[in-house]
């Protein structure tokens, strides 16, 4: 009984930090504050999908997570790249 | 709650719930900060909370909890640790570097200042 409660607390924190993140993504003002928020959400969906997958005690999950890690890390450089130059491939 | 994860031990039921909760919130204390500082600049340092403790806190909690439930060393979840803290960084350092670039466009000349241009009000 224990770990079902640590997990659904830990999941409301987590959405917590996606709801915080995407008010900065809505909100900030400039691009890169964006970007940050963008990046701070994949990573939180990372941990929500780890803990989900915890709990139900199944691997799909896990590659879920890796997927997302992946995408998110080439998403983030490609923005980078984009505002410092004003183009990706160069 | 799922069969396999139903015979945990008590001692590890807890030690995977303390890891868990901590780690959630340490991402969310992150989460706060991006919300609350007030310059880009301060603004960049609060996401590593979840990106780093955050996020080895949960792995080492989800490898705990697979490897006693299936009774064999179930370490694969390393793979998402390893990658966040090799490509955190290089997020990081990219992301800052195009906003110092971004900078130093709207402010002229004044190069060796990055003054934090982008802050609200």
């Amino acid at each position: 009984m224990i770990l079902p409660t640590a997990i659904a607390v830990g999941l409301v924190l987590l959405a917590l930090a996606v709801l915080f993140a995407a008010i900065r993504l809505l909100r900030g003002p400039t691009a890169q504050d964006r970007l940050v928020a963008l990046d701070s959400i994949y990573v939180s969906c990372m941990l929500i999908l780890l803990l989900l997958g915890i709990r139900f005690g199944h691997h799909l999950y896990f590659e879920v997570a890796l997927l997302i890690a992946l995408l998110g890390f080439a998403g983030s450089v490609a923005m980078a790249k984009f505002l410092l130059r004003g183009e990706v491939i160069e | 709650m799922s069969e396999t994860m139903q015979h945990l031990p008590l001692w590890v039921e807890i030690l995977v719930s303390v890891l868990v909760v901590v780690g959630a919130l340490l991402t969310f204390i992150g989460a706060y900060g991006l919300l609350r500082f007030r310059q880009f600049f301060q603004r960049i340092h609060a996401p590593t909370l979840g990106a780093t403790m955050g996020t080895w806190l949960i792995v080492a909690a989800s490898m705990l909890a697979f490897s006693l439930a299936y009774g064999r060393p179930v370490l694969h979840e390393i793979l998402i640790g390893l990658f966040i803290f090799i490509t955190a960084p290089v997020t990081s350092i990219l992301i800052v570097r195009a906003a110092l670039h971004r900078d130093r466009r709207h402010s002229g000349d004044e190069a060796d200042r990055p003054r934090g241009l982008t802050d609200e009000p």
